[in-house]
């Protein structure tokens, strides 16, 4: 019976790492679409700010509530993983709760754990009150509907069943420990489990031992299917948010990189020495698709839980535009996940979409630049980015900037500056001084 | 007032063997637009009085391109950037010093990349600085207890990081500093940034102008400081879209601190 238990462990455990690690390939595949950019220059400083923004969780504290509660769930999945760890050696080995003889630190840390489990069910509880009660607007903008929010509600609702599953299997554990029961060594302290155990005292022991046996496949089994549930999900920022910030972007934030290929090409017409003659015409200007964009824009994609900070800020949005800079994130992974999934079924040649089949140009054209977006994004996304390369597109590559624009790029062109006066009179107010 | 202020052109100096020690970027609202000009003159009569050995470019300044970048259009912003380059490297231009948060953020950031290495300074930093070397100092007191707000451009605050000098120039002008609601880096946009300010904006529900000048009226000030020609537009037009123009005043950093000076 137990060497059973310990194959089918392992068999399950071998399932879920093989189909995590198959579908990570597939993002990480999907996220290199994108363009080279080399962003591995200061090291030091991309450390210290994946550090401060997404172990740290700095940005978080913008939005006190949500930090707090955001905190228990991130703390419970960080320290509960140590717990994890038990659990697998556990069932490889077939032994029960292996880490025990550490003794009093033991009991601590499993003390700990508990109060960390309360918390996060507690803190998913808040989350979901505050998404279906009280209905904070942001998680209930037009792109949430449908699958992002059913996304946000399993999430929800898997980590209560878990944690729920954690505490009662110490309820059922400790008395087990307390009848003296074989291979139930006295371990571990339980301050939040103990209030379950009038709910489990009435058992046989045998009763115990299935429920104890229940809720602990029940608890690693649903963490190894939460694992794979990850890559489907939003969720998956557990993960990217800690590469997403170390390729955060180190300029200030109103640095729009120049494009290098233009600049040869303006060097050539203005006869400057310095210009290759032979360096290749730019192919493309802008972004029409992902495969456009850089790498990281679409890693940011990946990365983007969905919470709506950037389009709750977003000046554009607060005033009725249909413009999201959440929408923008979306529409580039969605976009990613569709050309990746042609590639799974092994089609090469293109298809009659880009992304510019799910932005339309009237959100494009409703962006202030305002970097609120950006700033807002605890995680620091880039919106602005995608945004910037599709109006490069739309304006070098179709001509079809709003007409007023394309007004302003003549000025620019014939007198030097966006309005229609004459070049002739730009110092004209020195005389008036 | 004294006696007329003479500008003079990098091209004027340029002749008599001179390089001036500051470069003062006017930017396009700046030179054309009749309300920004205020706060160009401002500027200049801060420089004049200070006798900083500065110029303009005068007709040989052109615009900086961004408005074009921000909308997509790299060619035109490079070609520009690219003259401007040539015309300030000709001269030997090391520093400049603009009142507008885009041609700042442009000509620090972005013309590098292109040949154009100058030590760029927004005009907010730039008095900063002339007030802790006790250049500048405030007699009178003008603004003594007077309730003012900060407006945060976009491409001062976020864009660069600058969100304190402005807030010690008011404080040394003994203003009382109202915050508005969303200010420093969660600070809301005037509406006319990303060549907004070109173009009639989407169909909404409201104009972002609009909700940032009620904001700002929400503070009670009387004076609502900015630091952007453009900022200015949008806020002055916001506060008459409440009728409000002849009790709230919207004014640069730059009049405020030439105002305390009588200049």
């Amino acid at each position: 019976m137990q060497i059973a238990q310990q194959i089918l462990f392992v068999i399950a455990l071998g399932i879920a790492i093989y189909f995590f690690y198959k579908n990570v390939s597939k993002i990480r595949r999907n996220i290199l679409l994108g363009r080279d950019e080399d962003l591995s220059d200061q090291p030091k400083k991309r450390w210290s700010i994946m550090l401060k923004v997404a172990f740290g969780q700095t940005k978080m504290v913008a939005r006190p509530i949500p930090a707090v509660l955001h905190f228990f769930v991130y703390a419970g999945f960080l320290l509960i993983n140590i717990e994890v760890l038990e659990i697998i050696l556990d069932g490889i080995l077939g032994t029960h709760r292996i880490f025990a003889f550490m003794g009093p630190v033991y009991d601590v840390a499993i003390a700990f754990f508990e109060i960390l489990a309360l918390l996060v069910l507690l803190g998913c509880v808040v989350f979901l009150t505050r998404r279906f009660i009280s209905r904070i607007p942001r998680f209930h903008k037009p792109e949430m509907k449908g699958w992002p929010t059913k996304d946000a509600t399993i999430i929800l609702i898997t980590e209560i069943v878990l944690m729920a599953a954690i505490l009662k299997m110490n309820a059922t554990d400790q008395i087990l420990q307390a009848r003296g029961v074989d291979h139930y060594a006295n371990a571990g302290s339980f301050p939040v489990s103990q209030y379950l155990v009038p709910f489990f005292d009435s058992f046989s022991t045998s009763t115990l031992i299935v429920f104890e046996r229940v809720f602990w496949w029940f608890h690693i089994i649903g963490i190894l299917v939460f694992l794979n549930f990850l890559p489907y999900s939003k969720h998956f920022h557990i993960i990217l948010a800690f590469p997403n910030t170390f390729y955060s972007k180190l300029k200030p934030m109103g640095q729009v990189d120049n494009i290098g290929s233009i600049t040869n090409e303006v060097k050539m017409m203005m006869g400057d020495p310095s210009a290759d003659p032979n360096a290749p015409p730019p192919e493309s200007f802008g972004a029409k698709d992902v495969t456009d964009l850089s790498w990281k824009n679409i890693m940011d994609a990946y990365t983007c839980t969905e919470c709506g900070r950037c389009t709750s800020v977003c000046p554009a949005n607060a005033t009725g535009k249909v413009l999201s800079p959440r929408k923008i994130m979306m529409d580039t992974r969605d976009r990613a996940e569709e050309i990746g999934k042609r590639l799974d079924s092994g089609i090469t040649e293109p298809d009659d979409k880009n992304l510019l089949t799910y932005i339309t140009t009237e959100e494009l054209w409703a962006c202030n630049s305002c970097n609120a977006c950006a700033e807002a994004c605890p995680i620091n996304i880039d919106p602005l980015n995608v945004i910037g390369q599709l109006r490069q597109y739309l304006v070098m590559e179709k001509a079809e900037a709003p007409n007023e624009l394309n007004m302003m790029f003549t000025n620019i062109e014939n007198n030097g500056a966006p309005w229609q006066f004459p070049a002739t009179d730009r110092d004209k107010w020195t005389t008036e001084l | 007032m004294a006696e007329k202020i003479h500008v003079p052109t990098v091209a004027e100096l340029n002749a008599k063997g001179v390089t001036p020690d500051v470069l003062f970027w006017v930017g396009c609202a700046g030179s054309f637009d009749e309300r920004a000009q205020k706060i160009t003159k401002a500027m200049a009569k801060i420089l004049a009085h200070l006798e900083i050995n500065f110029a303009i470019l005068g007709k040989e300044e052109s615009c900086t391109g961004d408005p074009a970048k921000r909308s997509g259009n790299e060619f035109l912003f490079q070609m520009q950037a690219m003259n401007n380059i040539s015309i300030m490297n000709g001269y030997g231009i090391t520093k400049i010093l603009t009142t507008c948060p885009h041609c700042f953020n442009t000509l620090k950031n972005e013309y590098p990349d292109l040949g154009g290495n100058y030590d760029v300074m927004h005009h907010t930093t730039y008095i900063q600085d002339l007030i802790n070397q006790g250049k500048l100092t405030f007699g009178k007191g003008d603004y003594k207890g007077k309730k003012i707000t900060y407006h945060d451009s976009c491409y001062i605050g976020r864009a660069n990081g600058i969100y304190n000098a402005p807030r010690d120039i008011l404080q040394k002008l003994d203003a009382e500093l109202v915050e508005l609601k969303r200010c420093r880096s969660n600070g809301f946009c005037c509406g006319a940034g990303g060549a907004q300010i070109f173009k009639e904006a989407e169909k909404g529900t409201k104009e972002v102008n609009v909700e940032r000048a009620e904001e700002a009226l929400e503070t009670k000030a009387t004076i609502v400081a900015s630091n952007c020609p453009f900022c200015m537009t949008m806020l002055s037009d916001g506060v008459k879209h409440f009728n409000k123009e002849g009790e709230v005043q919207v004014m640069d950093l730059a009049e405020l601190v030439a105002n305390a000076n009588d200049l």
